[in-house]
């Protein structure tokens, strides 16, 4: 009796082993391994463990790593206002035992779905009075307030403050609610088809031109597309695009996009649409997001070509038309409507220029300007998310004699959460502080597309310029 | 004979290892490390504040902007103290082996005020003591501390000016040469 119960216990033992060894290091399916849903920002590669887990050994530090390699630029650009090097003096040793802000993962912890709010934060919503509680002794207009709502009033954010530092507030008073609209830059181009046009003039080139000519005979209609696109313009024939490694590649993707447009795919792939094949998994489906999409598009993988229809390129599709095919969230489909859609109805009948349409992309991929002497980050130019860059900024740096260039950020999540990282590179561009400020605090506003006025004030301008005429 | 020849040779074997190891290393005094940290500190802190931003700024040829959101301007730059605690970031991302801040009784952001008893104990020691420096011992988690506090004295009127105008500043009636905080040194030991 012994010894089944040694020879039941030893098989048991051994097919568990195999059963996590084979998870763990050959399925393609690791979902069994999982402790619980991802947050929204990760579920997309919540089974691309090793994304986070960058190591099987090692503490706290090397999900920190992870959490900043993918995130640490876009919080310098931020100019965050919690820098984990802000609390590594031990004289905060007291404040870490409460929350260890060094480390990402005490308010954003993972896999803890039933507890994660907005913003992926995991903590209690008043985490600011464990530094801040003498804020309602020093400051009259504060006395009283929940320390819940320091975050998630429109006041302030624990990053991203740029838009709601006082200073700031104070300068930016008293503004009329709405200005003229601003005629968007065109982004540039100088650079991107040089990888193109050094594979045209290769003398590989010559040999996929037989294969080029006969593939314009078969597609007339393609032919015609190209000859009214950008890439046509610019010199980019079949064979930058269709030509890579010595091999004709019959539906370039992001491989051969990249070649050239090394900006707007490495930072579409640190957006929603392109995480997932940053990290090698299959290309997002909109089935796979809890999201409102349309039943017709479930099933359209997310690529390059998803937004810019190949051959034609045309940026005024992928600028509105593109996002609406599968997007069907109340703000989506109150855009048409909307005083942002009609602006750009009106630019498609020519009563107005296109740079002064308001489309989904103007506020989700704003034009900004890349950094001449800055870095450059995983192969992406470093963008200065201060402003969006329009006509009347591009002619002012241009006659400054820099050397400006225009990027298209692709990352179309940057600014959406939280919503305040719009206010000034998007918003301020057309209208008031007060107004960008309180009309991202208007739910209702935000679900009818800014059909209207915000029902509600957010004092902080009212307060901050009490204060400075005391 | 046997037993003898063996104790000999553990002997000169004892001998011989004792004359090939190093000399006991004593390792620099706290407070002469601290001492010459601080230094350092204050020279590059006063450098900076009169060779750069005093002659360069408003006060001077006005071609460089301090301020404390100072990446929202063109020509902006840090103010001194942002200056002085950009470096100790910098330093805390670089080594652990000691760490600094700059703190006052009279801080324009009150993050910056005392915390632990003996920075208020050092910050109104070099108040009451101008001249001296204050030294001690404190635990803070489960690591016991060198901690050295150094007085901040007002070297331009830019410091002065700046802190009197200051909406936040509790103290407004700064005076050149002044203590208007001090630069508090750990070491773990």
């Amino acid at each position: 009796m012994k010894a089944i119960n040694w020879i039941a216990w030893i098989t048991l033992t051994l097919a568990l082993a195999v059963y996590f060894g084979f998870l763990l290091f050959k399925a393609e399916d690791k979902s069994p391994l999982l402790i619980g849903e991802a947050s929204h920002g990760h579920f997309q590669i919540e089974l691309a463990c090793s994304s986070c887990h960058l190591d099987a050994f090692g503490g706290g530090e090397v999900i920190q790593n992870a959490c900043v390699d993918c995130h640490g630029d876009d919080l310098e650009m931020a100019h965050d206002s919690h820098p984990r090097k802000k609390f590594t003096d031990p004289r905060n040793a007291d404040l870490l035992e409460v929350i260890d802000a060094r480390q990402c993962i005490s308010c954003h912890t993972e896999h803890q779905q039933e507890q994660t709010r907005a913003m992926g934060v995991t903590v209690p919503d008043d985490y600011c009075y464990h530094c801040h509680q003498d804020i309602g002794d020093n400051r009259e207009s504060h006395k009283d307030l929940p320390f819940e709502s320091c975050a998630s009033a429109g006041c302030h954010n624990y990053h991203d403050n740029r838009a709601l530092y006082e200073d700031f507030l104070v300068e930016h008073a008293d503004a009329p609610w709405l200005n003229a609209v601003a005629a968007l830059a065109q982004p540039s181009s100088a650079s991107y088809h040089a990888s193109a046009l050094a594979k045209k003039a290769s003398p590989a080139a010559e040999q996929w031109q037989s294969v080029s000519i006969a593939k314009q005979q078969q597609h007339p209609q393609i032919v015609a597309e190209w000859l009214a696109s950008s890439h046509q313009l610019q010199g980019v024939d079949c064979i930058g695009c269709h030509v890579s490694s010595d091999a004709w590649v019959e539906k370039p993707g992001l491989d051969q996009c990249q070649t050239c447009h090394q900006g707007e795919t490495a930072t579409y792939l640190e957006g929603k649409h392109g995480m997932r094949l940053a990290v090698g998994l299959d290309a997002m489906m909109p089935k796979q997001s809890q999201m409102d999409f349309h039943p017709n598009a479930s099933d359209q993988a997310q690529g390059c070509n998803s937004c810019h229809s190949s051959h034609s390129f045309d940026t005024q599709k992928a600028a509105f038309e593109s996002c609406l095919s599968c997007h069907a969230d109340e703000h989506s489909l109150a855009y048409p409507e909307s005083p942002h859609g009609q602006l750009t109805q009106r630019a498609l009948n020519g009563e107005q220029p296109w740079n002064e349409a308001v489309t989904c992309a103007t506020c989700h991929m704003p034009r900004l300007l890349e950094k001449q002497h800055g870095s450059v980050s995983k192969g992406k130019p470093s963008m200065d998310f201060g402003s969006s860059i329009n006509e009347a900024l591009l002619a002012k740096l241009s006659a400054s004699g820099e050397d400006v260039r225009v990027g298209v950020m692709h990352n179309q999540n940057l600014n959406l959460r939280p919503n305040e990282k719009m206010i000034r590179p998007v918003c301020m561009s057309c209208h008031s502080l007060e107004f960008s400020i309180d009309a991202l605090a208007d739910e209702n506003l935000i679900k009818n597309n800014f059909s209207g006025k915000p029902e509600q004030h957010i004092e902080s301008i009212d307060w901050a310029t009490k204060r400075a005429m005391q | 004979m046997k037993k003898r020849v063996m104790t000999a040779a553990i002997a000169a074997l004892t001998l011989g290892m004792t004359g090939c190891g190093e000399p006991e290393s004593k390792g620099i005094d706290p407070k002469i490390y601290t001492d010459s940290l601080f230094a350092v500190m204050k020279a590059d802190r006063t450098n900076y504040t009169k060779l750069v931003v005093k002659r360069l700024g408003p006060a001077g040829a006005d071609v460089i902007k301090p301020a404390e959101h100072w990446k929202d301007l063109d020509n902006g730059t840090l103010l001194p103290a942002q200056m002085f605690r950009a470096g100790a970031e910098a330093v805390a991302e670089m080594t652990d082996d000691f760490t600094y801040s700059l703190q006052s009784i009279w801080p324009i952001n009150s993050q910056n005020a005392p915390k632990t008893p003996m920075e208020k104990e050092g910050l109104e020691y070099i108040g009451a003591n101008p001249g001296e420096n204050f030294y001690g011992e404190e635990t803070l988690g489960d690591t016991t501390y060198f901690t050295a506090v150094y007085p901040d004295v007002a070297v331009s009127d830019a410091c002065t000016v700046c802190h009197n105008e200051h909406k936040d500043s509790p103290k407004t009636d700064f005076q050149l040469g002044e203590i208007m905080g001090g630069v508090v040194i750990r070491v773990p030991l």
